[in-house]
């Protein structure tokens, strides 16, 4: 078999990676394999997939570049246009996420499980946004609690978004 | 600590110790992406705005709780050689994309446990690394961590995205939490296919290095998370420790039963790749990793006594170009290195004095 690459040495370096149940390929010869960097490296990090996978997006989903609207698009904070991050797969600001935001919200959405972050919260800068999301669970479990005609336990809820509302206001 | 003694083999805590389950897993890593808030990603970044990201960098490690998880040592790429930053990159202490960026340093601490690269992809990469299987440990050093620099650096983050990266293959939480795997026996039945194509339906991906034909060069696999948005961060390590268990008990199991139903098919293949590696003049990395499985699974089930069952994780990371070359104090040529790597694994063989074949 001969590099994918180069298409003139023979193949020798042999990755296979399936992410969500889809399997990649690659077949390089050793030089074109340390250009693509330290293969053990990129075996550890899997640093390969993640650009093959974007710029798959991009170039062959029609939606994101409808949505994307002008490729010319630009970030007014770092200058980056929405085509030069589609050849590279990285932005150049954090102002980058807002402005290329109707190219990059469906791509998200096909990349990642949702477009809402879940996760952790800074402690410091975070600020009430930890309370706000705590508020929004026990609001919910509250709704829930009534359904079910628990009023003692929906009680306690009350009180207990009543504190946090106060400290939120704080 | 002077770079030396980090550049030396042994001084990482996961190439020294073997941790829990280490029969099938062999480390156990999380890495944090983060960003400071107004700045230029380093990819744009002018030379000047990177040097004031790794000041921050420096502050936050002397002045913030992160002291006291520390201490840690800074090392700028531009005043490493091109092997020592070879070394660090097979140690898994730094990328190759720290080395390209312009500006790129490493904050290291003494154990290797952790270390923080500086204006690589994104301006701050906090990773933890450890023997065996231990990723809750894993995943909670990484987060103090987190904390501390937060303390006294303004991170990029936004209520809806998460913490904001600089591909947005990273975006939310930033986490990539990941384990290597030695799985021989299902490579040898092979069932690793099918397990494996099932995982990944979770969000999760797999990687191995494949030589010729489909056998998979050490039978090493790296399992990690591909989702970083949508899932809070225990659930990733939920999701991954799942899959983890999963693939432990199938090994175990496999390993059993082939033990009991060829056991001479299985001995002839570990007494054959012991004796080549003990007798060989000149071996190149693929052949020498594969023959390294082959002992270790061995090791794992009886059949050889004797020697240390660090020794696959060891030589993986000694055998590979830099190590070689920072050993012998010299480049060598591909040729040169298979010579000198035979050698390396013979002597480390010897090194065992009781080693032996049952
Ligand atoms: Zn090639
Ligand atoms: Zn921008």
């Amino acid at each position: 078999m001969m590099c994918e690459q180069c298409g003139n040495r023979t193949a020798t370096v042999h990755f296979t990676e399936i992410v969500q149940g889809e399997k990649n390929e690659f077949h390089l010869c050793e030089t074109c394999a340390k250009e693509k960097g330290y293969a053990a490296y990129q075996f550890m990090t899997g640093a390969f997939s993640v650009n093959q996978l974007l710029s798959g997006l991009m170039n062959l989903d029609p939606a994101v570049k409808q949505r994307a609207g002008s490729s010319q698009t630009r970030c007014e904070s770092c200058g980056l246009t929405f085509s030069q991050f589609s050849q590279i797969g990285r932005f150049g600001c954090a102002h980058c996420y807002e402005a290329f935001a109707p190219g990059l919200n469906p791509m998200l959405k096909k990349i990642q499980s949702s477009n809402q972050h879940v996760g952790k919260v800074p402690k410091r800068q975070g600020g009430t946004i930890a309370y706000r999301r705590e508020l929004t669970r026990l609001r919910q479990e509250l709704q829930t609690r009534i359904q079910q005609e628990q009023f003692e336990e929906a009680a306690r809820l009350r009180d207990q978004i009543r504190e946090l509302e106060t400290r939120v206001m704080e | 600590m002077s770079l030396e003694d980090y550049l030396a083999q042994n001084s990482a805590t996961w190439l020294k110790d073997d941790g829990p389950e280490s029969d099938i897993v062999i480390s156990s890593r999380v890495r944090i992406a983060r960003n400071l808030r107004g700045r230029i990603f380093p990819m744009l970044a002018t030379d000047q705005d990177k040097q004031e990201i790794l000041e921050a960098a420096a502050r936050a490690a002397k002045h913030s709780a992160l002291s006291k998880l520390g201490p840690f040592e800074l090392f700028a790429m531009r005043d490493l050689s091109e092997v020592d930053q070879q070394v660090l990159i097979e140690k898994h202490l730094i990328s190759p994309g720290l080395i390209e960026s312009s500006g790129g340093a490493v904050l290291l601490r003494p154990d290797e446990e952790v270390s923080i690269m500086v204006n690589e992809e994104d301006h701050l990469r906090i990773q933890c690394l450890l023997p065996g299987y231990q990723l809750e440990t894993t995943y909670r050093l990484a987060d103090q961590l987190d904390d501390g620099l937060e303390e006294m650096i303004d991170y990029a983050f936004d209520e809806e995205k998460g913490y904001l990266t600089a591909c947005p293959t990273n975006v939310g939480t930033g986490m990539r939490a990941s384990i290597m795997m030695h799985l021989p026996v299902l490579v040898l039945t092979g069932h690793i296919n099918r397990i494996l194509t099932a995982v990944t339906h979770v969000g999760l991906a797999v990687r191995g290095i494949y030589g010729e034909g489909s056998d998979a060069l050490g039978n090493l696999f790296q399992i990690s998370n591909q989702i970083t948005l949508g899932q809070t961060e225990q659930e990733i390590i939920g999701n991954l420790h799942g899959v983890a268990r999963q693939l432990i008990n199938h090994e175990r199991t496999a390993r059993q039963h082939l033990l009991q139903t060829n056991r001479v098919l299985l001995e002839d293949r570990v007494c054959r790749s012991f004796g080549i590696l003990a007798y060989a003049r000149q071996i190149d990395s693929k052949e020498a990793l594969s023959r390294l499985s082959d002992v270790r699974l061995g090791i794992d089930l009886g059949i050889i006594r004797g020697v240390s069952a660090g020794i696959l994780k060891e030589l993986m990371v000694a055998t590979q170009p830099g190590s070689l070359q920072k050993a012998a104090g010299q480049t060598m040529t591909p040729e040169e290195r298979d010579v000198r790597r035979a050698a390396l694994i013979r002597d480390r063989l010897r090194a065992d004095p009781s080693s032996s074949l049952q």
